[in-house]
């Protein structure tokens, strides 16, 4: 484990080097090694082919057709734009998906990150019973995508639930809050905010690679707590938040479980938890509409792309990466 | 244990008043606050799975006042299958699925950490494509896929969950390991050539042994993840007596009366403790493997 690079890497550079070629014997060991490295990838390769590859393509296709589960798939019928168009134009519940997952991702992952900032600055201080605290911080991040955890989420935020139990303490009388149109994804955007614990232990360990000098020089200088956060905490962390971001963002379209659990797998009430995965396993699995289900499964791929992008493309103006930042 | 844990944290406090400033002291009870709010779900789910339907919604105290287990009975029996079913297929899932992410991801590893060969940087790449490819969007080929060949409903009615995982398409895991990989100094593959070693033999005596906790890293991510995994397992498993416990307690909420909060919460809870026991015993390694990663839970 020590061995592990603490810090989180940038893909791109992890292309390992390649071993030394000089020697005797030079050919032979190269067209073995050329051999035993296909040997060694042929599972991989195997599922780059049958379990990915494959059937992104026939996902593609069928996105062209109106194929159900219920003929052969040679029986599609070829319907050109049909299903984009619909998807676009015609098909309210579509907009609505977009619409809860967008609200979802922007609300739930700022949110989220910065609890975890907040909570690793606290305990980055504290250095007594830091890893029990980190620990038990981070325990709901590995508990809260369960179907049994949404299970006791939305019970918590039922009528009877306990949080209306804390409200009235104070003598206010809660809501159904999981079935109210209003509020059900506020339930939802709370469950995926409770999980910031890991997020937390990578702000965590970016904090400790924070040098203790530049705070010394700015206390010299008179700075502030805040100006201190602001011009030495956030940029030197800014990679690290980076990282976060990418991730819980990509993360946060992919919510599902916790939408279908609230709502027996409907996206209710009335389509206010219809995110865009759960919208995507009803059109195909529900309706049996498989076709217009793989139409949205390329735009939802096309656009998870993009965004990767342009977060990779902004990250450029704020991300500061110090040079003597190699592990 | 946990709660030991705490107050241990507020003895050292108290014993050592004289060097705790008031700012530490702030620090930490607003981190017992915020500890207190993230924890109060947990323990809400705990009292609750002891409770009977009257207090559910009478006793908003944590404790029951009357203990009630039955809970537990009720919910184990309350489906034509019992919940013992649902566990033991979970975890012959997760265990059959630890298998096959350790041994593929590690060969692909391998392959693409250490070996030189041809189109090895087109692979990597790819690789690295994929680790940010949405599951989402590949379901549905696979199930009409898997669907075709006899895989969904049929007398193996888990290998659409597993032939993938054991064709190392858990990119995550492959990158996890390749990055462990770089640290092991090649000096010992290159004394090994040396001495005449194939690159087979070196990945047995050398490689294999070496890479070690990254392979327990991936055990035990591959357990919690599949263990809580949903998706694909309410998309490709159709018949009661094959479902996982996360399909099993989905089944709870179509008959959520007041009655049924009871059972569900205690089979709710029951499903938690394995991911429990191993935060419990692998505590330290999963907090520095999502630093190595940022592991999602």
């Amino acid at each position: 484990m020590a061995q592990m690079p603490v810090r989180p890497t940038d893909p791109a550079s992890a292309a390992p080097a390649a071993p030394d070629d000089r020697g005797p014997g030079r050919r032979v060991r190269r067209r073995r090694e050329n051999l035993a490295g296909y040997v060694f990838l042929s599972p991989w390769l195997l599922g780059l082919i049958g379990i990915t590859a494959i059937p992104m393509l026939i996902s593609l296709y069928l996105s062209f057709t109106d194929y159900s589960p219920l003929i052969p798939l040679t029986e599609a019928n070829w319907i050109g734009l049909d299903n984009y168009r619909r998807m676009f134009t015609a098909d309210q519940s579509y907009w609505h998906a977009v619409q809860v997952t967008v609200t979802f991702a922007l609300v739930a992952v700022p949110l989220k990150l910065a609890a975890a900032l907040a909570v690793a600055m606290l305990l980055n201080r504290t250095m007594r019973g830091i890893s029990v605290f980190r620990g038990l911080f981070y325990l709901p991040s590995l508990l809260g995508g369960s179907v049994a955890l949404a299970i006791v989420w939305v019970s918590m935020f039922n009528r009877d639930g306990a949080f209306n139990s804390f409200l009235a303490l104070f003598g206010i009388e809660g809501l159904p809050w999981v079935n109210d149109p209003d509020w059900a994804l506020s339930t939802l955007i709370l469950l995926a905010v409770w999980q910031f614990g890991a997020p937390m232990v990578i702000f965590l360990a970016g904090l400790k690679q924070v040098p203790v000098e530049l705070y010394e020089a700015a206390s010299v200088d008179g700075a502030s707590g805040w100006r201190k956060f602001v011009h030495i905490t956030l940029p030197m962390l800014s990679p690290v938040i980076f990282f976060n971001l990418v991730l819980e963002t990509i993360n946060g379209f992919q919510g599902f479980t916790s939408a279908f659990v609230l709502s027996n797998g409907t996206g209710g009430p009335v389509d206010s938890t219809l995110m865009y995965t759960l919208n995507l396993y009803i059109a195909g699995f529900v309706d049996l509409d498989m076709g217009y289900a793989s139409a949205m499964a390329w735009v939802f791929l096309l656009v998870i792309g993009a965004i990767t992008v342009l977060l990779f493309n902004t990250g450029r103006f704020w991300v500061h990466y110090s040079d003597n930042e190699e592990r | 244990m946990r709660q030991g844990a705490v107050m241990r944290q507020g003895a050292v406090m108290r014993q050592g008043a004289v060097t705790v400033t008031r700012g530490q002291a702030l620090r930490l009870g607003a981190l017992l606050l915020i500890l207190a709010v993230v924890l109060y779900p947990l323990v809400w789910m705990v009292g609750t799975s002891f409770k009977s339907p009257q207090e559910i919604v009478n006793n908003i105290g944590l404790i029951p006042r009357t203990f009630t287990p039955g809970n537990f009975s009720d919910g184990w029996n309350k489906f034509d299958v019992g919940f013992g079913r649902f566990f033991v297929n979970s975890a012959l899932v997760s265990l059959m699925t630890v298998v096959g992410n350790s041994v593929s991801c590690l060969l692909a590893a391998y392959a693409l950490g250490r070996l030189r060969f041809r189109l090895r940087g087109v692979w990597f790449a790819l690789m690295i494509g994929t680790l940010l490819l949405p599951g989402h969007v590949l379901i549905i080929p696979q199930y009409i896929l898997f669907r075709s060949l006899g895989w969904v409903g049929g007398d193996w009615p888990y290998l659409p969950l597993l032939v993938p995982q054991f064709l190392a398409t858990e990119a995550f895991f492959v990158f996890l390991i390749v990055q462990f990989m770089r640290g092991i100094p090649r000096e010992l593959d290159e004394a090994a050539v040396i001495d005449g070693a194939s690159p087979y033999s070196i990945f047995r005596h050398v490689i294999l042994p070496l890479s070690r906790p990254a392979l327990v890293t991936t055990a035990i991510f591959s357990f919690i993840w599949t263990w809580n995994d949903f998706f694909r397992q309410l998309v490709f498993l159709s018949d009661l007596k094959d479902y996982t416990a996360p399909v099993a307690l989905t089944l709870f909420i179509d008959s959520s009366s007041e009655s049924a909060v009871g059972p569900m919460f205690a089979m709710s809870l029951l499903s938690l403790i394995p991911v429990f026991l191993f935060f419990i015993a692998f505590q330290r390694l999963l907090v520095e493997g999502i630093n190595t990663s940022g592991l999602k839970g």
